[in-house]
């Protein structure tokens, strides 16, 4: 449990001296409710997707989800083509994001059981699986908006999702906390996440112990497609198009956020409290980057020394160097 | 020992005289790959006979070269485990990077000293990769995810986002010196140029090492268990730095052969093709978790990569189509070699 407690606390730092400099950079400017409400309302589609990639981490075996933000788009894209067939955006708006946002979800879903079964019927290894359907359900989207954007609209309430607040806080932030817990919960006390941690941290001994592994991982990969579709939706919801090659750099951000959260690549371990902090850091950080006037560019190289930073830090375990167990 | 067969597939051979067919295909896995090309190509000559003209497959070849050269440092690095995706950044960087410095500082360098420059930024980018893998023992492809992003953002934010269009004599020289050239039928001159030859000098290069040095052995030893190979006494080390910066020095030099080829250096070129190149390399049998695949294959994979980009319009397929087809093909290849490795 030390090194548990030490990210956390790490994470809780960083986020505490990104607010403190980024007052400071501004005059008080960033900590104004509307800025915060802004930066808010950024973090739930890549957050989402960076509890995905998470989740099949943790499933261990070289387990990762390159396909999020490929099925993001495919849930957005192909239920809007789908639903404008039947019903009009404009006319029957409750209806119409009702069946969005179910078509989307059911997408997701359905995405994500197509990578479990390719990984666990096949047996493909889950990178090359995730790289083929990323590229397959990318050319999907392609296919069906033939390339080009495809109107969504403002419909009530599924724009609200995306612009309006509840209690000052955006709807899309609640939702993406209120999954979160849902999931850390699963995590917690479900027997799903117990056998999801301990087979990944010895298949062998999982193996041995007999836990239900082509189930569990394909639950794992289902689950995660369905974050994707969530994510799809609130992009959706978020802007009045969605697009094949909305996001291209959130595959990146994504394993960027669950390596800062100390999610263990190689599979076992992995705390979505620690995944929302992580996602949230690098929000400050973005939107500290924009206060400072940078171009994008700057950012994309930060974003990939970052990476490298977390990976050093994860290896040389500075974390307990820092926060050393006193019980010793 | 032929050119065909390495590393895990010598140690099947015994099991492959006695299983037929199958034993065949498990030995030589590329022979699918072969075969695959051979009927797209056939189905595609027939629904459209101008793909047999020289113009075309011309411009397949030379649409292969840059993708060829990514494609033999992927291979290499997968042999051993693992997956680089940095590839098109460390090109993009250097191939910028050393236009930038021949045009302003000194554009009479001669050719080959351009060439020993992207190679050799190429390799120190590429044990750049090699040494933080090593060290800090993750996937090779989240470090790599980390410095594309590096490696790109330090050529966008601070060495330039301007295309550079007057690019120095002995590059364009470079890019159109001609091997063969010919007047095709509707009176267009047709050429193949000859840095095309540099993909085979390559393909030749890596087989050599991978077959018939040490490093090779190595290489194959640590795709196939990284702990065996160094309880062997292989020092992973500098396997990692070599394999690597391997891989970085044909990065660079794919980069240089674009620019000159396309008689333009954008920054903004190459990244996002990894993908591709990944499909390619794994379309020609090599296994996504090391220790397999041979230089033919990697290069018939390529070829089908290509052919397929090239070859969709032509019978009619809308070109919205490509990533999907591709996509599916990888998959397909995946499921096909997983479920033969189980049936042997």
């Amino acid at each position: 449990m030390r090194r548990v407690d030490g990210q956390f606390l790490v994470l809780a730092a960083i986020n505490v001296i990104l607010l403190g400099l980024g007052a400071a950079i501004s005059d008080g400017a960033f900590l104004s409710i509307f800025n915060l409400q802004s930066m808010a309302g950024q973090v739930p589609e890549i957050g989402l997707l960076a509890i995905g990639v998470m989740l099949a981490m943790c499933a261990g075996d070289g387990g990762i989800d390159l396909s999020g933000i490929a099925l993001a788009n495919l849930s957005g894209v192909l239920s809007a083509v789908i639903v404008a067939h039947f019903v009009s955006n404009v006319e029957q708006e409750g209806l119409y994001s009702a069946l969005f946002i179910f078509g989307a979800l059911v997408i997701g879903f359905l995405g994500g059981l197509v990578n479990g079964t390719l990984i666990t019927r096949f047996g493909i290894t889950p990178i090359l699986c995730t790289l083929g359907t990323q590229m397959a359900f990318t050319g999907l989207s392609v296919i069906v908006s033939g390339g080009k954007a495809v109107v969504v609209g403002s419909p009530e309430p599924l724009s609200s999702i995306g612009n309006e607040f509840w209690f000052g806080a955006p709807i899309s932030f609640i939702v993406f906390i209120v999954v979160a817990t849902l999931v850390g919960a699963a995590l917690k006390f479900s027997p799903f996440g117990r056998w999801l941690m301990l087979s990944g941290s010895n298949p062998k001994a999982a193996l041995y112990a007999g836990f239900p592994r082509s189930a569990v991982v394909m639950a794992t990969y289902a689950l995660s497609g369905t974050l994707s579709g969530l994510s799809g939706v609130i992009i959706a919801a978020r802007n009045v198009n969605v697009k094949w090659d909305y996001g291209a750099s959130y595959l990146l951000i994504a394993i960027l956020i669950a390596v800062m959260a100390g999610v263990r690549p190689e599979g076992g371990y992995g705390r979505i409290v620690c995944v929302v902090f992580s996602a949230v850091a690098l929000q400050l950080m973005s939107s500290l980057l924009n206060f400072g006037g940078l171009s994008n560019f700057v950012r994309d190289f930060a974003w990939g020394a970052l990476l490298l930073t977390f990976l050093a830090i994860a290896r040389y375990d500075l974390v307990s160097f820092v926060f050393p167990d006193k019980r010793r | 020992m032929t050119l065909f067969s390495t590393g895990k597939a010598r140690t099947a051979e015994r099991d492959g005289d006695r299983l037929g067919f199958a034993g065949f295909v498990h030995k030589y896995p590329e022979t699918v790959t072969a075969a695959l090309l051979v009927v797209i190509c056939v189905v595609v000559a027939i629904l459209n006979p101008d793909f047999l003209q020289p113009s075309s497959l011309i411009d397949i070849g030379r649409a292969s070269v840059v993708t060829g050269l990514f494609a033999l440092g992927v291979f290499v690095i997968l042999a051993a485990g693992g997956i680089d995706v940095s590839f098109t950044a460390i090109a993009a960087l250097t191939m910028y990077s050393i236009t930038l410095l021949t045009t302003s500082y000194a554009p009479g360098l001669p050719m080959v000293l351009v060439l020993a420059m992207a190679v050799g930024g190429g390799v120190l980018l590429g044990m750049f990769n090699g040494f933080l893998v090593y060290n800090f023992g993750v996937p090779a492809m989240i470090v790599t995810i980390g410095t594309q992003y590096l490696f790109r953002g330090i050529l966008l934010a601070f060495v330039g986002t301007v295309w550079i269009m007057a690019l120095p004599e002995q590059m364009l020289t470079f890019g159109r010196a001609p091997m063969v050239q010919f007047t095709n039928s509707n009176g267009a001159v047709v050429t193949l140029p000859l840095y095309v030859l540099v993909l085979p000098a390559a393909a030749v290069l890596t087989w050599w090492i991978l077959n018939r040095t040490l490093m090779g052995r190595a290489i194959f030893a640590m795709g196939g268990s990284a702990r065996v190979a160094e309880r062997l006494g292989y020092n992973l080390r500098t396997v990692h730095l070599f394999l690597f910066g391997f891989a970085g020095a044909l990065a660079g030099l794919a980069g240089i052969i674009h620019v000159s080829s396309n008689r333009l250096a954008n920054p903004f070129d190459l990244v996002g093709t990894e993908i591709n190149v990944i499909a390619a390399v794994v379309l020609g049998g090599a296994r996504i978790t090391g220790g397999t695949g041979t230089v033919i294959g990697t290069l018939l994979g390529v070829l089908l990569v290509t052919v397929i980009n090239n070859v969709l319009v032509m019978v009619g397929i809308p070109s919205t189509w490509q990533r999907f087809v591709v996509g599916t093909f990888i998959l397909l290849a995946a499921a096909f070699f997983v479920v033969r490795q189980r049936r042997n």
